[in-house]
């Protein structure tokens, strides 16, 4: 077994595991094995990138099995510089959410850290499958669990919003599913990512094909106007379950991009970046103002992130270096951020059980430690010098005003948004004087939380400061991507 | 070919068939000195020949042969030993969930289980039968032995009223099979199927005397397989017949009704491809939109699965459509295996699915309504998972094995390379997002909502074993589909060779 099977079903197996064992009367212990299991599948993903040989943009880690010899779909899984750190990314926000649920949920325990530590693998295997059947299997699968996460423990509209999540995503990815199989037909019988590639298509069949996946992955990123799932999924989800939509699940959808759309159908994605670049401006600036105006502080943040996911999109579709690295390390930089400001709701929702910016104010008195780290995650959320949400959107503006000044131009601006909305509630939530007996009465953060925080806080610095790592790692993958994609695949 | 001289009787062919009749009869006679008043002798029994009639086609499976037998009235081929060997195990599972609701409604008495093993008799008629009559009989005594079940409860108006329904429409279907049939041997003068796909085959046939004839055929089918328009006894049975025999309708029967589709239309009418096809594709449109749309309005468990397997039937019948493009074969054998896997998965999941309303049934409680599953989770998880475990294969998520039945059934649809296939697959996909609907909303009632009753539930470790085993299968075909796709593929090319 290679070290992506082990990333992706070490966390499966013991999710399972707790799920088919474990009883609310040894809580206690189904934490710990949780904590355990995920702390495991982190450490399992180490060597992939101390092992990532930067100098290719082939796959690495590969390993490839016959799986149904009918469909001539092979288990076949590899990681490259695209890849390889959402597969570390993940493994590392499982450990965080595990610990973040660790005194908050009390019922049903073990189903809650068993569904966590399932998606965690499905998520994995969603980053690393390299035949088509096996990722769209892996992709869909994530839904099971989030749907029961939202659902199980989530808020007082919880079940509108699981459903909206769960039929939203899949009637985009039923769309995926039949362009996978018209794929399968056109080159002759295979489903392996790698060889749809290299498939000449003529232009309608790739414009039908850029459609079909657009549908899946647009909706999932999400872009505007497909966005509306997600405000209502993460205001209803529990703290663990914002934190893994806003963190990982968003990146499946951007993923999708680089490793289907833009490879396998080159042709219709040039022909029709302007449109997913229109929408990408649309929802950088637009949903920047609607973010703007909302009461609710974990609607604030949803907005935000499909407003740094059009960041995302737009650095993809532009066509260049800066562009899609800026894209990527923005997608990583999200990761750790818009989790961050999650568990920061969360901190405050667990205490207060309010999540309407009204009933706070001057949080900063009573829970100093907290507001250090809410503040700084705060600053990277708008995209200041030194953390890790500055580095990816100044790669991508950069990457924009190379291609055409005016969206440059008009990506920046977003810029002005993000701060705004995020100060203004940064303002009203943690400064000022004491708004009311709550705020009074709230204790600051204990060990766990400061832990949960600190790592991530860590990661937002590192990131900020020395962005290195990220960038060598995608660097070749991305040259090679770009060239691929500026060959015509039509003939 | 390798077949036996026509003329001979070849008894070999019928073994399993023999050893049913004689069991049955055994089985009743048995069953008048049973004292139990859980009939455990007469259970085992009929388990154990359901067994060994299992392990018989299983071995002639094995051994990969065609060969005609009864002056070429039977035909054993590996399809319908592969179906007969499935419906064999569909049935002792059916009967192993029965037995305890039975038991606590004075219903479990011998009559049941002589009138199963008719009902298999018949089955294993149909699936190896090569001639028209022969079909015909096989169908009959399937049907009978189905609305006596359905009517057993007779004290139950409901159930009654069930029967009375589905006799009558039973009837006019197996009466418009029957004039199809009468029409197609007017045209052909024969009854074999072989010398009428002969026949056919010369062209020299009265077009229009075949066409009418396959209208009547295709509608008498479409009666048995419950697809639109001719669903109508489908959700009134399913909700009105005992549960028990709501699961023996459901299970069993549709792998047969698949088999005499095969040996009707392909391997008889295979000429006439292109209009039984285009009728197909009809029905299986509506029967997705119907079932779907109307399976969202019930608020019946028994009523919205009976709307969902006309859904279902409608994916089935999509990849039946599929098989002949522009007079070539050559997607044929895709097209069948597909539709034949899609229905072996669906039936196990069916099982799964009745096995577990029958659980939740107790002494004087009918589990019918979906909020009687509410708040199951809590009360007991594992039999939550096991039925999240059915809904999402239902509904086609991955990775249970019903996604895989779904792909086979688009990939074959897509592989014809026509346009108008292409956008077929769209538009089942999109009923299919319509049919996950109302999945999930079973999923939602289970986990998200609180528990209307609190009693709690123990039905014996055996029941509760079985259904994780069926639960375990439904995943682990999920997780790995390829050696059951092979074995339908396998068959159906073989029965396609011949």
């Amino acid at each position: 077994m290679g070290l992506l099977s082990v990333a992706i079903w070490l966390p499966i197996v013991s999710g399972a595991v707790l799920l088919a064992l474990g009883r609310d009367e040894q809580a206690h212990a189904v934490r710990w094995l949780a904590l355990v299991a995920a702390v495991a599948s982190f450490l399992v993903t180490i060597p992939l990138i101390t092992g990532f040989d930067t100098g290719t943009a082939a796959m690495q880690f590969q390993e490839s099995l016959p799986w149904i010899t009918a469909f001539n779909v092979h288990y076949k899984l590899g990681v490259d510089g695209l890849s390889v750190w959402f597969v570390l990314l993940t493994a590392f926000i499982t450990v965080i959410v595990v610990i973040a649920g660790w005194e908050v949920i009390t019922e049903r325990v073990n189903q809650y850290m068993g569904a966590f530590l399932l998606l965690s693998g499905l998520m994995i295997g969603v980053f690393s499958a390299l035949d088509g059947l096996l990722f769209y299997v892996f992709f869909e699968a994530t839904l099971i669990p989030m749907y029961i996460i939202i659902g199980v423990w989530g808020g007082p509209n919880r079940v509108y919003a699981a459903f909206k999540f769960f039929l939203y995503t899949l009637l985009g990815s039923l769309l995926m599913l039949v362009a996978l199989i018209y794929l399968y037909i056109k080159s002759g019988g295979s489903f392996d990512i790698l060889t749809w590639h290299k498939l000449p298509l003529p232009l309608h069949a790739q414009v039908l094909l850029f459609f079909a996946f657009f549908a899946a992955f647009s909706v999932k990123v999400p872009m505007w106007p497909v966005h509306t799932w997600l405000p209502d999924a993460h205001v209803e989800a529990p703290t663990g379950g914002s934190v893994v939509l806003a963190a990982i699940m968003l990146k499946l959808g951007a993923y999708g991009f680089l490793r289907f759309s833009m490879p396998i159908a080159p042709d219709a994605s040039r022909e029709w970046a302007v449109f997913i670049i229109g929408l990408s401006l649309v929802a950088v600036i637009y949903i920047g103002l609607v973010a703007l105006v909302q009461q609710d502080m974990k609607k604030l943040i949803a907005y935000s992130s499909v407003a740094h996911m059009g960041f995302v999109t737009l650095g993809f579709f532009i066509f260049n270096e800066l562009g899609v690295a800026g894209g990527i390390v923005q997608m990583i930089a999200h990761g750790f951020v818009s989790g961050a400001m999650f568990l920061c709701i969360g901190v405050l929702y667990d205490r207060v059980h309010s999540r309407q910016i009204a009933d706070y104010g001057g949080v900063v008195n009573t829970m100093p430690k907290f507001t250090a780290f809410a503040v700084l995650f705060a600053m990277a959320n708008c995209g200041l010098p030194g953390t890790a949400g500055f580095v990816g959107e100044w790669m991508v503006i950069l990457g924009a005003v190379q291609a055409n000044f005016w969206i440059g131009a008009l990506a920046a601006t977003a810029l002005v948004f993000g701060a705004a909305y995020t100060l203004w509630m940064v303002k009203r939530v943690y400064f000022g004087a004491v708004a009311n007996e709550h705020v009074k009465e709230l204790a600051d953060i204990n060990a766990r939380e400061f832990l949960m925080l600190a790592l991530l806080a860590a990661a937002v610095l590192w990131m900020g400061v020395y962005p290195k790592p990220f960038t060598d790692v995608m660097q070749v993958s991305v040259t090679e991507l770009l060239r691929h994609v500026a060959t015509s695949k039509l003939n | 070919m390798n077949t036996s001289p026509t003329n001979t009787m070849n008894w070999l062919v019928i073994y399993p068939e023999l050893l049913l009749l004689v069991m049955a009869c055994v089985i009743t006679l048995v069953d008048l000195w049973v004292r139990d008043p859980q009939r455990r002798p007469t259970l085992w029994l009929t388990q154990l020949t359901l067994a060994a009639v299992a392990a018989m086609h299983l071995a002639y499976f094995d051994s990969g042969l065609t060969m005609y037998g009864m002056q070429a009235m039977v035909v054993t081929d590996p399809m319908g030993h592969l179906l007969a060997f499935f419906a064999a195990v569909a049935m002792m599972i059916s009967i192993a969930y029965a037995q305890h609701y039975l038991a606590s409604r004075d219903m479990l008495k011998g009559e049941f289980f002589t009138l199963a093993l008719f009902v298999y008799l018949g089955i294993s008629v149909m699936v190896s039968a090569n001639n028209f009559l022969v079909i015909y009989l096989g169908l009959e005594l399937m049907s009978l032995s189905l609305y006596a079940l359905t009517a057993m409860r007779r004290d139950h108006a409901p159930a009654t009223e069930a029967a009375m329904k589905y006799f009558v429409l039973g009837a006019l279907a197996s009466g418009f099979l029957l004039y199809g049939l009468s029409m197609m041997y007017g045209a052909t003068g024969s009854l074999d199927l072989g010398e009428v796909f002969k026949a056919i085959g010369t062209g020299r046939i009265n077009k229009e005397v075949l066409v009418f004839g396959v209208v009547f055929v295709v509608a008498g089918l479409a009666f048995k397989l419950g697809a639109v328009p001719f669903h109508m006894w489908v959700p009134d049975v399913y909700q009105g017949a005992p549960t028990a025999v709501t699961l023996l309708i459901g299970g069993a029967p549709k792998l047969a009704a698949f088999a005499i589709i095969i040996r009707l239309l392909v391997e008889g009418m295979s000429g006439l491809a292109y209009d039984w096809q285009q009728m197909l594709v009809v029905l299986a449109v509506g029967s997705l939109v119907v079932g779907n749309l109307a399976a969202i309005a019930q608020t019946n468990l028994k009523r919205m699965l009976a709307y969902s397997t006309i859904a279902q039937m409608g994916f089935v019948l999509l990849g039946l459509s599929v098989g002949v493009v522009q007079g070539n074969t050559l997607s044929a054998g895709n097209a069948y295996s597909a539709a034949m896997f899609y229905i072996v998965t669906y039936v196990l999941t069916t099982l799964g699915t009745f096995g577990l309303i029958l659980y939740l049934s107790s002494q004087g409680f009918e589990s019918e309504e979906l909020s009687d599953l509410s708040g199951l989770a809590r009360r007991s998880p594992w039999l939550a998972g096991v039925m999240t475990v059915f809904m999402f294969s239902l509904a086609g998520v991955p990775p249970m094995v019903g996604f895989y039945a779904k792909l086979s059934i688009l990939q074959a649809l897509l592989a014809t390379g026509q346009a108008g296939h292409i956008w077929l697959a769209v538009f089942a996909v999109l009923m299919s997002l319509v049919g996950a609907f109302y999945y999930l909303r079973v999923v939602k009632i289970m986990f998200f909502d609180e528990a209307s009753r609190a009693e709690p539930l123990a039905r014996g470790q055996g029941f509760s074993a079985l259904l994780a085993v069926n639960g375990a299968a439904v995943l682990g075909f999920g997780l790995l589909p390829g050696g059951l796709m092979d074995l339908c593929r396998d068959a159906i090319i073989k029965a396609l060779a011949t």
